[in-house]
This record gives C-alpha cells, structure tokens and sequence, in this order.
C-alpha cells in the first residue's frame, strides 16, 4: 500500500509492538501527530511537558518493561531537549527509540528555523543514529533503530526524520518484528576453567549489575549463589534482583554501599563480574578493587573486559546464557568459614539511629516500603536520597528501582516516574523519591502527571540543600558551602495544589506516615514535602579514588 | 607505546569518518595519520589509520571501533607482512645555487621533480614512512616552503591471514 512517510512510522511502530509513546509536538513533526490522530486507537501518545520529561519517560518506561522505551520530539530545540535523556539511557543501557523530526532536505545546513544537526550531537550518546533523507528508506531505518535498541548491550538509537520525508509517499508492506535474539557463542572450555577456579575457590564473591537485570538472569544467578554458596553485592543497577532478606545478599556495592560488601571484594579470592563494568563508583582505586581476588569479568560487549579493570577471566555473552553454561560444571559447596566471617563484618556495619522526633532518612524509607508494599516502583532522582533509596529500601524485585546510575541525572525522576507508571498500566504503585534540589529541576512534569491522573507519589527528602555535593563540601572542602545553601522559600505542598495535584508537609515520622497513608488512597498524583537535617549524611563513604581502607562510617 | 597500523572497513556511509574519529577523540585514543580510502567495493570504504598506542590501548582501540555500527571489519596491520606506503609533496625554495645538490638528493631517493619555476621547486615521493622521514630530514638543510603527506595507506601481503576481531 501507499503510504505516506508519517503513516509509516506509526505502521512501523505497531508492528514492533510499540503501544504507547511519549513526545511533544512541533512544526517538524506536524505530519507525524497528524497520523499519530488517525493512529490514536492503536498508539497511546503521551504529551509530557517538556521534551526531557518525554525521553526519560520513555527510559522508565523501557526500565519497568523491559521493552523499547520510544520518544518522539520535534527539530531544533526539540531534539536538543532529549539529549540527556538519551544520555542517560545509553550510560544505563536502556533500549530506547528516539525520532526527531528536522526541517526539509532542502533546508539542512542552511541554519533555517528549529534547525540542528542532533544526529551530529548525538552521536556519541547513541549506540547508532540516522537522518533519513528518502521516505524509501524510512520503515527499514526504523527497524534496524529497534533491533540495534535491543540487541546486544541495549542502548538508545536515534533516527531523525525531516519534514518532506513524512509527507513523501512510497510502497509499504508491513513486516513481522524481528526478535533480536542474542546467541552466546559460550566457550565451554573458558566455562569449565572458570566453573574449576569457583570450585576451588576459598572465600569467592560475585559482584553483579544492570547487565544481570537487562538479561533477565536473577533466576540463574540465584541458582548459582545457593548452589556453590556464594555471597553477592550488587551495583545501583541491579537493586532487586537478589531479595533483602536473602542470606548471600551483600547488598550494594561501592562508594555507598555497605562496609561488608566492600570487605568481602576485598578479602575475596575469587570475584565473579556479572554484567557489570568496574565503574568507577565501585571500582574506585582499580589497583586495590579485589585485590586479593582473581577476576572473572562476564560481560556481554566486549569492550567492557580490559577497560576499567584487567581481569583474569573473561566470559563474553548474555548474563543468563553464561549461567546456565557455567552451573553444571559448579559443585555444590558450602562456605561456612567464609560466610561465618562475613556474618561477623554484618555486626560492624554502619547502623544508623532512629530518632522519631524528626525524620532520619533510613525511618523514612522502612516506612514508605512498608506502606507501599513489595509490588512498589521505586523512582528516584540524584543525590543523598537516590542513594538512601538504594541503601535502606527492601529491594525484592527486579526491574523495580529506576534510577540513572551512569550518568547521574538530577531531574530524572519525575518523567521516568511517568513512563514507569504507563509501562505497568497502572497496575503497580510507583512512588517517586526526589530531593528538594533534584525536584526543582523537573517537578514541571507534574502537569502530566494530573493531566493523565496518574496515581504517583513524590516523597521530597527536603533538606533545603544540594545534599550530596554539601556533604563532600563538609568533608573535602572545609565546610566551604559555595552554592550549596540556595535559601529556596518553595512551599512544596502549595505548589502541589497549583498544579492540580495533592501536597503535605511533614516534620516527623509520624507525620509522614499519616501523609502517605492519605497519599495510597488518592487517584492522583501526590507530593509529600518531608523536613529532614541539613547534615543527615549517607554512609558509609569510600572517598572518590580510595579503596576500603579509607570507608568512612561516620 | 608503539606505533600501530589499523586497518577498518566500514560501510561507505555519509558521516562514518565523524563516528571512528569522533570515538577517537572522546576516548583519548591518539591518533597519528587517517586516510580514507575507496575498496573495490563500492559499499566499503578502508580507513588506514596510525596510533600511538600500548597494549591495552590497542586493545581498546580496537574494541571500541568494533562496537561501531558501520564497523565490518578491524585489524592490526603488522610490519613483518604489511605493505605500507606514504606519499610527500614538497615546495623548496631553489635558486641556481641550490637547484642542483636538491636534484642530486631527489635523484638519490628517487624523487620526482614535478614542477620547477624560478624560485622554487615541487617534487613527489612515494615510499614508507621512514624513507620520507629520511628525505625530510636531508632536505631539512633548505627552506621547505609547503609541504603536505598523505599519511600512511597499507595493505597486508598475500592472502587472507589475518583473522577479524572481536566482530
């Protein structure tokens, strides 16, 4: 049939399976939301209130799902608008689509209105990216964009469309979705060497990541901890794929995650790298990171062995299909001196006291999990909090803490709230967890959040700060709080009301805990300002460039 | 550090020269000489490209261009069973005095003098590298008014021996 270059991109989107998309509308996509009106029944478009909030709408989206996350923005200040969306979504790995539209062919490099050259500035933030100049080419583009999304490593992929080529007509045949299957060419023989060296092994450790999560390898991995006995710490990517209360759970690993996890990489002799890349928040002194360990690095790009850390081993392939290659060849062993030692660093890990006169941040997040119960999507933005969130929440499913771990973008939180709270239909509570400097910087998503009557709770760890970067001024910069101490008169909860939503206020747990109890019964969103100390710090810390030597527990 | 010769195949795309050297660029990888080349594929294009890199740069490098997109192929091209060729233009200033001892040089390396007007002299070397180093620096005695290298092409000897990687 003959369509035009619009129509093949909503055909082309229901025939990868593509339901719902989030974007914002402009001159060089006119075409594009024109057919997006005729395609309404089949695609949900979901209209964000600024192109960032879409793209990382469509990165919680994809998190939560698991499925390509697609954003959709107009040229110019449109496409520039997504860049770090889409950053955040490549250091992340998340498979996502982006489609901007441009000016017409004849208008490129003339400098003309809403003009950039965003496949040039995307470039490196892209696993691929495309201008397509002939409609002809336009529905081969687009499925190679969501193959190359979800093959592999994930990643974002760009394809820029300029205006004529959505109004040019050429032949259209619709085809089956490709099912990007990654085959693990599994070296049997590096399995088994490496099988023999864990079954050898004294005190191993396995240390896992998002790579784990996007492989959808927790089964395996579980499989592998119980059956050789192995005790696991995870990355900021990987939260919930080994359940809180789950005996080998060492729980997070790096400059915030607990002293006996940093202990036992570094008194391991042996650490198996699950889908992970030695990144510098764990990894931080390279030379002393496991230092008494061979390292076994499994990885599914290759580029990721050797780059950070040199290894001992390396395994390229899917997480899950390297595990199920390696059990086999595992014996079932028990580490009782091993995980005797480990229970005994458990005691000496830092503990926080609880004070219900206030609010201390790790109260805060026992509570907000008990409300909100085990099925909760937890979203959060950058800073102390983000790092509370991960350090004190029940963490015991998978794909149920989004959080920009690579790139660390403050602002993420609220549109990827939004796409979270699409991809689960509604069927699951997601709870957003912010700070008030994060806040600031996209709470103008809430307009779709109302619009949209989306049930999200926003839970502010109000401290009336930047945090993270005031607590490094605490302890690296004399107490020298350069623009860290805005003196922001913002009154979260009336602010709420002006956009059409609920807002509290709190000062103690208690009052929280009433807040959120009125909060879970509402059907839309909800913003809950919660006071907290402007000195409350996270803890423990490994000093940027340290090793656990240098953790400091107060 | 040592010197090494890459040899990629890429897909003969608009903007697949920005995405290799861009990626060079942004990972630090240094790069000494780039030259783009047709293949006898029109869908290929060769870029021979010269960086100074250390083992586990190189395997970096290497890495790193695989994961690209339009990257077919990569591979280390070296010394013991590659071809490599550079080719020099160089504009010398040369009077009546001079114009004889820089033929007498030029005749030495085989040099071809390919214009000749009255203050100055263009000649063209083809050769490996060290050779137009060489050549320079014997010519380094005169006034070099321009000058312009190609950077080095390469092509392996043979058949095909060497094996892709990590594609």
């Amino acid at each position: 049939m003959k369509l035009t270059g619009a129509d093949i991109i909503a055909e082309v989107l229901i025939e990868q399976g593509v339901d719902t998309i989030f974007g914002y509308p402009g001159g060089a996509v006119l075409n594009i939301y024109d057919s997006l009106y005729k395609y309404s029944d089949q695609i949900r478009h979901v209209m964000t209130a600024h192109e960032q909030g879409a793209a990382h709408a469509a990165d919680g989206y994809a998190r939560v799902t698991g499925k390509t996350g697609v954003v959709l923005s107009t040229s110019g200040p449109g496409a520039t608008n997504l860049v770090t969306g889409i950053a955040t979504a490549y250091m992340d790995s998340i498979p996502m689509v982006a489609i901007t539209g441009n000016v017409g062919t004849s208008l490129i490099g003339k400098d003309s209105f809403q003009e950039v050259f965003i496949t040039g500035i995307t470039m490196p933030i892209t696993k691929h990216n495309y201008t397509v100049r002939n409609v002809k080419d336009l529905a081969d583009t687009l499925r190679d964009a969501f193959r190359i999304a979800q093959s592999g490593r994930k990643g974002p992929v760009l394809v820029d469309v300029p205006k004529d080529v959505t109004a040019a007509v050429t032949e259209f045949e619709r085809k089956p979705a490709g099912k990007f299957l990654y085959v693990t060419n599994v070296d049997q023989e590096a399995v088994r060497q490496v099988a023999e060296e864990l079954n050898q092994a004294q005190r191993p450790v396995i240390y896992f990541g998002g790579g784990v999560v996007a492989s959808g390898a927790g089964e395996q991995l579980r499989e592998l901890m119980e059956k050789a006995d192995i005790p696991a710490a995870y990355t900021l990517m990987a939260a919930g794929v080994v359940g809180y209360e789950d005996p080998h759970n060492l729980g997070l690993l790096g400059m915030h995650g607990g002293l006996v996890s940093n202990l036992a990489v570094d008194q391991a002799d042996l650490v198996l790298a699950f889908g992970t890349r030695f990144d510098d928040r764990v990894a931080s002194d390279t030379n002393k990171f496991a230092r008494n360990a061979k390292l076994v690095h499994i990885d599914i790009d290759p580029s990721e062995v050797n780059k950070n850390v040199r290894v001992d081993y390396s395994l390229v392939g899917d997480a899950g299909d390297v595990l199920k290659a390696m059990l086999p060849y595992v014996k079932e062993t028990r580490h009782d001196d091993w995980m005797a030692w480990i229970s005994e660093k458990k005691k000496a890990d830092y503990q926080p006291v609880d004070d219900d006169r206030v609010i201390r941040p790790h109260q805060l997040m026992r509570s907000l999990c008990r409300m909100a119960g085990e099925d909760a999507v937890y979203v959060t933005d950058v800073g102390q909090h983000q790092m509370w969130a991960a350090q004190y929440l029940r963490h015991v499913k998978t794909r149920s803490f989004l959080t920009s771990g690579g790139l660390g973008t403050m602002g993420y939180g609220y549109g990827a709230a939004i796409g979270a709270t699409f991809g689960c239909d509604g069927k699951r509570r997601v709870i957003h967890i912010t700070g008030d400097g994060s806040f600031h910087m996209n709470m103008n998503e809430a307009c779709t959040a109302v619009s949209y009557g989306l049930p999200i709770i926003t839970v502010i760890m109000n401290n009336q700060v930047l945090g993270m970067v005031r607590q490094w001024q605490t302890a690296f910069y004399d107490k020298r709080y350069s623009s860290t101490d805005p003196h922001r008169k913002t009154d979260f909860a009336r602010v709420a009301e002006g956009f059409g939503a609920k807002g509290f206020r709190c000062e103690t747990l208690e009052e929280f805990e009433k807040a959120m109890e009125q909060a879970l019964k509402e059907n839309g969103p909800v913003w809950i300002d919660c006071r907290i100390e402007k000195d409350e710090k996270v803890l423990p810390m490994i000093p940027a460039g340290a090793s656990v030597e240098d953790i400091m527990l107060n | 550090m040592a010197r090494e010769v890459l040899s990629i195949l890429v897909d003969n795309h608009a903007g697949v020269l920005t995405r290799v050297s861009s990626m060079f660029g942004r990972r630090g990888f240094n790069i000494d000489s780039l030259t783009v080349s047709a293949t006898s594929d029109p869908g290929i294009s060769r870029i021979t490209v010269v960086v100074q890199a250390d083992e586990a740069d190189l395997e970096q490098i290497i890495k790193q261009t695989a994961r690209l997109e339009e990257t077919r192929d990569i591979f280390v091209l070296k010394r013991e069973n590659s071809l490599f060729r550079e080719l020099l233009l160089v504009k010398v200033a040369a009077d009546e005095k001079t114009r004889s001892p820089i033929r007498e040089i030029a005749g030495i390396y085989k040099a071809k003098i390919i214009d000749l007007s009255v203050g100055s002299m263009i000649m063209e070397l083809t050769g490996e590298p060290e050779k137009i180093d060489a050549f320079l620096k014997i010519l380094s005695g005169y006034r070099i008014l321009e000058m312009c290298r190609t950077g080095i092409t390469a092509l392996e000897r043979g058949g095909l021996e060497t094996m892709p990687v990590g594609i």
